[in-house]
């Protein structure tokens, strides 16, 4: 019996030990390959520089993260999590759930100088309120994935300007080749379509505006992007039975030749190339100019860490997300996922998809996150259901823009 | 350890026991209270589990609740809501076509059911195939038809020779819904047939025997005789597929996620991707399209339980 008790003490001592300050509790969804090796790095790496912290990780299900992350921050939050950058983070900013990190973007003091000096551009889309809510460690950009060798032999260069991404969408639907290939059952991808006409035809203001409910979705302005998605819709320039499709199934047409552009982001290279395409047939190109003169903004969503504002251990954690912000983590862990570091000091992997999109990114305008990560979580969802009715029935147009003007009444109460 | 054995229970006197027993209020009243004391643990799980989640969902309907901020109180603004909301009556008609669509696997449950009711070499097992799609989870039965709707996938070369090629039945907003309930039917027609095989079984040989003396065969044996022995199983099967069409959510979210553009959703589905889908903040509102699917089970089970009492009635 006395054995027992013992073993009991034992165990309670160690349960409790492991809940003291120097233990830092991690909580992500980092369960795809590359993400998970990156961060295991940065957390073995963290933990070489600070013995005295131990980390401890709570890995969700990717999908099943998105509806933990509600239950874990109200009833037992973790130290550090991950999110996304924008209006995604909004709901649990506004419910006082994450913590205002703002003094590690304003303190030069800290280990690395100067954080904004190096991640100035990331700033804006950390901000709710004038405060900063969290640390962008990673971003990737969108554009035009394209196949090198169907544009070659239908005699088509790169396009620049709207008129020339039409004529050579003609040239392909004319040639047999399915233009633009797209997968929308998950819907978000008519938003990444969506995001780049608003973003060339309006510019990056009138966008930002728009997703923050500012202008109404029947304004003539909506509805001149929706001219310009009319002419590659209408004349069946997009897969057919995307609705059906989730976006990784739209990408066997171009690997087959089927199809020859796919409106992406960066994440889709490795499964081209798993595919069999190869840097010879595999191209990038930025979205063309459709409005001339606007200033060219680009879509480039950025992952990042984050405090509970619930969290134990706030000051370890802290240390954790300016660890996370340094150049040489940052270009560390990249390297890994294969995507962009945010801190402008890190160096870029020798890959031409990441120095095309380092390169567009640098001379960006500004950068929108995401339809989905801009505006609220509900306008989001129905305007991209919205956007999936329209590719299928560009007639329905002027019932849908109404039918989201109800919603946007709604939501931005 | 010997020290129970001198436990001074067992010693007590028998005279005393029972004039304690004897004047307990415990034993005045043990009869009416044993069945209740029996009720307790099942009736503590239902309060908290059946009975307060419903009042408390009814509760959430009224306010205006992201899940994580503070709650607002609206009145009944979420249901005047539901009352303009295309999506609503969508999901409203899906849930009518679910439940008369799937009453089919009532009479072809029974069919096979017949069918398979001989007695020749090996038909355990073929019965046992016929059991399989019951025995499959749903999760995977809607991941494998969803491939073989793939346009690119099993029926394409059918679909060429129909003049179809490339239709993707689940990306059709007129079809789509046609396209899960078959596949929700599939399993379904089996439990039917399971059902109705049991019945088969229990039919009573005399009365068979007694119709055929008088002249009874084929389809008026079968409609006399053997259907009015099946009634329960009738009951049961015709009980088990309404649940099963109002309850039919996993379906519609593996193989199309209510899309394409909501006009797969069903109301059951409906609730789940305004209340607690990746977009889904809204908790009022999904409990509101919750208390309108529980309104209409309600409606169906006060007419299960009557018919219940009815028939128990008449059987006592």
């Amino acid at each position: 019996m006395k054995k027992i008790i013992a073993t009991l003490i034992a165990i309670l001592a160690m349960g409790f030990s492991s809940s003291f300050a120097g233990t830092l509790v991690i909580n992500t969804d980092l369960t795809d390959p590359a993400p998970k090796a990156a961060f295991e790095w940065a957390f073995n790496k963290f933990q070489e520089e600070n013995p005295d912290v131990t980390i401890e990780v709570n890995n969700f299900d990717h999908e099943g993260y998105k509806q933990a992350i509600r239950n874990f921050l109200t009833t037992s939050p973790p130290d550090v999590f991950n999110w996304y950058a924008g209006n995604r983070m909004l709901p649990f900013v506004r419910a006082g759930l994450v913590e205002d990190v703002s003094d590690i973007w304003s303190d030069t003091g800290w280990v690395d100088g100067n954080l904004t000096e190096g991640m100035s551009h990331a700033k804006k889309p950390m901000t709710i309120g004038g405060k900063q809510w969290g640390i962008p460690y990673t971003y990737y950009q969108w554009g035009v994935y394209y196949r090198k060798d169907i544009f070659e032999a239908n005699g088509i260069s790169v396009p620049t300007t709207w008129d020339e991404f039409v004529a050579a969408c003609a040239t392909l639907k004319a040639a047999g080749v399915t233009p633009i290939t797209i997968g929308s059952k998950y819907l978000w991808t008519t938003a990444g379509v969506f995001d780049y006409l608003n973003l060339r035809t309006n510019g990056y203001e009138f966008h930002m505006a728009l997703t923050k409910g500012e202008i109404p979705y029947t304004d003539p302005r909506v509805h001149a992007v929706f001219d310009k998605w009319d002419e590659l819709v209408k004349p069946g320039y997009f897969l057919e039975n995307h609705a059906s499709l989730a976006w990784q199934e739209a990408i066997p047409p171009m690997i087959n030749g089927e199809a020859a552009m796919y409106v992406m982001g960066n994440f889709s290279v490795a499964l081209f190339k798993e595919g069999g395409l190869t840097n010879d047939n595999l191209g990038f190109f930025q979205f063309p100019e459709i409005t001339p003169g606007i200033p060219m903004a680009e879509e480039a969503p950025t992952d990042t860490m984050h405090i509970a504002s619930g969290a134990k251990n706030k000051t370890d954690a802290k240390r954790f997300l300016i660890f996370l912000s340094r150049a040489d983590v940052q270009e560390e862990m990249n390297k890994t996922l294969g995507q962009l570091p945010v801190n402008s000091g890190s160096k870029v992997d020798p890959d031409p998809f990441l120095e095309a999109g380092l390169n567009m990114l640098n001379n960006a305008y500004a950068m929108a996150q995401f339809y989905d990560r801009d505006a609220p979580a509900e306008m989001a969802s129905e305007g991209m259901k919205g956007f999936q009715e329209y590719m299928v029935n560009p007639d329905r147009r002027d019932k849908i823009l109404e039918r989201l003007e109800k919603v946007r009444q709604r939501v931005y109460k | 350890m010997g020290w129970f054995s001198t436990t001074p229970f067992l010693n007590v006197p028998d005279s005393t026991q029972i004039t304690y027993r004897k004047s307990s209020w415990w034993k005045l009243n043990q009869q009416r209270l044993t069945p209740w004391i029996f009720l307790f643990p099942g009736l503590l799980l239902f309060l908290v589990y059946v009975i307060w989640p419903i009042f408390n969902s009814l509760y959430i309907s009224l306010l205006q609740w992201d899940g994580l901020s503070p709650a607002i109180y609206v009145g009944l603004s979420n249901y005047i809501e539901l009352l303009d909301d295309e999506y609503f009556y969508i999901s409203l008609m899906n849930n009518l076509k679910w439940l008369i669509l799937f009453m089919l696997a009532v009479p072809i449950g029974l069919g096979l059911a017949i069918f398979l009711n001989q007695t020749i070499f090996g038909i355990r097992l073929i019965k046992s195939l016929f059991f399989f799609p019951f025995v499959i989870s749903q999760v995977v039965i809607g991941i494998i038809f969803s491939w073989f709707y793939n346009p690119r996938g099993v029926i394409g070369p059918f679909l060429d020779k129909l003049g179809l090629s490339n239709y993707a039945i689940l990306a059709d907003e007129n079809f789509a819904t046609y396209g899960i309930i078959f596949a929700g039917i599939y399993p379904q027609i089996a439990y039917c047939m399971i059902l109705y095989l049991t019945g088969l079984n229990n039919l009573n040989t005399d009365q068979i025997e007694a119709g055929r003396m008088d002249g009874a065969k084929g389809f008026s044996l079968f409609k006399n005789i053997i259907l009015p022995q099946l009634k329960p199983a009738t009951f049961l099967a015709i009980v088990v597929t309404v649940i099963g069409s109002l309850r039919s959510f996993d379906m519609v979210a593996i193989m199309t996620q209510g899309g394409p553009y909501g006009s797969t959703n069903v109301l059951a589905y409906y609730m789940f991707e305004t209340a607690l889908s990746e977009y889904g903040y809204r908790m009022g509102y999904g409990s509101a399209i919750a208390a309108v699917l529980f309104t209409i089970m309600m409606f169906y089970i006060l007419f299960f339980i009557y018919r219940m009492y009815q028939s128990e009635k008449k059987g006592l």
